[in-house]
């Protein structure tokens, strides 16, 4: 305590900050730093939990590439972000754009589309699952059938299984979404709207040349949020397919569910190691893309 | 012009804007009209849950949103099962307790990466940041080893170690204590505060509303977390509310007006959180979504 008491006020705070840094420190370094090393070291290993653990160098991943289910997996994963990310992002706009300026019943349908974002993607898996199942049963199919419109085996068909999955997730994200449009247009100062106004600009011509440019930040971060989200979706596969994980045919595992599956039903450690390396460059991959893409426009 | 000429003109114009007005205010309904409906047909999935699990077997086929005889059966049934009592619970305690454990970490390494000057500070903030980087998907893997080799499988601390603190909550806080002017800090030390005392009486309260948003972010991803919870659990007893849903809907298979009642009963809590503290939470959304 004496010793404490002799330092200047600026040692003190070294002191403090480390102090207090140190619990938090030894957390990072446990349950992050080290796991991520420990994944990329199985990926050069092989391992089924039960004998040694042994280097056998680039063999997983060879092994990966070659695996056709894989590039199938692949595929799907980078499908759940092209359908996801677009269609979500230009209905949250329209919905957000015109939710902006409607006073009426403003914060009761800024409400309604956000209630979805508070459920659990499980619990949703399940209700949307139950829409999709043939006659009698399924809501979809049953408003077909009354239209006289024939049946679609959502979940059944390897074209619509995979846009099926994909709904709840956009539908659940979508609230999200609006808020974030919502903030981001409130931001945009008024003044820029009513020099458009004098200078006789058409609606069309300010919501191109003001709002969306404006907008940008907005934009940028919730196509990068919105894009992580549909790589790693798994929840609602998982749910929707538990007769037959990922199916049918493969046609709805994306690359997290085949983690799940090598790691925890195969206990291919290893293997399963190398396939989460490939998912977090293909995360930081996109990612960085899509920054380097949209900062330059 | 005499004054006649004049106020028929101004009538013109009265006209004419009227005539504008009117047109701006169709558009304006049609407009109210495609959102209000849009948002029905938004929250059409949670009514059809919620009202088939008040439906008897034999009328769940009928896509009738009110049931024609409003049954508790379900709920009676499901609860009376005895396992969803438990990992509501389960799930409760362990969002609660990161939920609490992510506001006191998450903004004490905040407040000393925002407030403190010493060596390494830029470093430390930078490795916590980069951990964002990294996926869960690609950490279950080596925390289920360390799990298993520590015997935390199937506990409460194995469910919730991995999410105590988060580099999201930390950059969020941080952000928020640029806010706090560091003359009020000086002052408390002046007064005489150790260190601790000054970040829990003088800069946490002026964060609330960050605190708020980050508590509602933590509480509402530990509440729905999904794939950990269903790695590191071995027995029912321990399984949280998403994890047990599964297990139970793959077990009840057509039964949809059980499966739809398990499924209300997991997602009912939030929604009422959310439909009393609507104006916080939408606040705290935007707030973590634009500064995190």
């Amino acid at each position: 305590m004496g010793l404490y008491k002799r330092l200047t006020i600026s040692q003190k705070q070294i002191v403090w900050a480390w102090g207090l840094l140190a619990l938090p420190i030894l957390f990072y370094v446990v349950v992050r730093f080290y796991p991520t090393a420990n994944a990329i070291a199985l990926s050069f290993q092989e391992w089924n939990l039960l004998g040694s653990r042994s280097w056998i160098g680039f063999e997983n991943y060879t092994k990966l590439f070659s695996d056709p289910v894989f590039w199938k997996v692949f595929a799907n994963t980078f499908i759940y972000l092209l359908l996801g990310t677009p269609t979500s992002l230009v209905v949250a706009f329209l919905i957000a754009y015109h939710l902006d300026k409607l006073r009426f019943m403003h914060g009761t349908i800024r409400a309604l589309y956000f209630l979805p974002f508070m459920t659990t993607a499980v619990a949703m898996a399940w209700v949307w699952r139950w829409f999709y199942q043939p006659v009698p049963i399924g809501v979809f199919n049953n408003f077909l059938a009354t239209l006289g419109i024939a049946q679609i085996p959502f979940l059944n068909s390897t074209t619509y299984a995979l846009p099926s999955v994909l709904a709840p997730a956009i539908w659940a994200g979508l609230g999200f979404q609006v808020i974030i449009f919502m903030a981001g247009l409130r931001a945009i100062p008024q003044t820029y709207y009513e020099a458009a106004r004098i200078d006789g600009i058409t609606t069309w011509e300010t919501l191109t040349e003001i709002t969306l440019p404006l907008l940008k930040p907005t934009i940028v971060f919730l196509v990068v949020f919105s894009s992580i989200g549909f790589l790693r979706i798994f929840d609602q596969v998982f749910n929707m397919t538990t007769n037959d994980p990922g199916g049918p045919l493969n046609s709805t595992k994306p690359l997290v569910l085949m983690i799940y599956d090598t790691a925890f039903n195969s206990f291919d450690m290893g293997y399963a190691a190398a396939q989460t390396v490939v998912l977090f460059s293909v995360l930081l991959v996109v990612s960085l893309v899509q920054l380097r893409i949209m900062r330059d426009n | 012009m005499t004054a006649a000429d004049s106020l028929d003109h101004n009538s013109q114009m009265t006209s004419l804007r009227s005539a504008a007005k009117r047109k701006r205010s169709q558009a304006q309904f049609i407009r109210w009209l495609l959102l209000f409906t849009g948002g029905i047909a938004m929250v059409m999935p949670i009514i059809y849950m919620l009202s088939t699990s008040l439906k008897y077997p034999f009328e769940v086929y009928n896509l009738n949103l009110i049931p024609e005889e409003p049954t508790l059966d379900n709920y009676r049934y499901v609860l009376e099962d005895g396992r969803f009592f438990g990992w509501f619970t389960n799930s409760l305690v362990i969002a609660t307790v990161t939920t609490l454990c992510n506001v006191l970490f998450d903004s004490l390494v905040g407040y000393v990466l925002c407030k403190y000057t010493f060596p390494g500070r830029y470093i430390v903030f930078i490795a916590i940041l980069s951990t964002l980087m990294i996926p869960t998907e690609m950490l279950v893997i080596p925390w289920y080893l360390m799990s298993s080799a520590f015997g935390w499988l199937d506990t409460y601390w194995g469910i919730m170690f991995p999410g105590l603190m988060t580099a999201f909550g930390t950059f969020l806080m941080k952000q928020f204590f640029e806010t706090v002017p560091d003359d009020f800090l000086e002052a408390a030390r002046i007064d005489g505060l150790n260190e601790l005392q000054i970040w829990w009486t003088v800069a946490m309260p002026l964060v609330r509303p960050a605190l708020a948003a980050l508590a509602i972010f933590v509480f509402l991803g530990n509440w729905t977390a999904f794939i950990w919870p269903l790695i590191v659990t071995n027995s029912q007893e321990m399984y949280t509310l998403p994890v047990g849903l599964t297990t139970f809907s793959v077990e009840a298979q057509v039964e949809w007006e059980l499966i739809m009642t398990g499924a209300a009963i997991s997602t009912i809590p939030t929604l009422i959180v959310f439909l009393i503290f609507q104006r916080y939470i939408i606040r705290g959304v935007v707030m973590a979504g634009l500064k995190g």
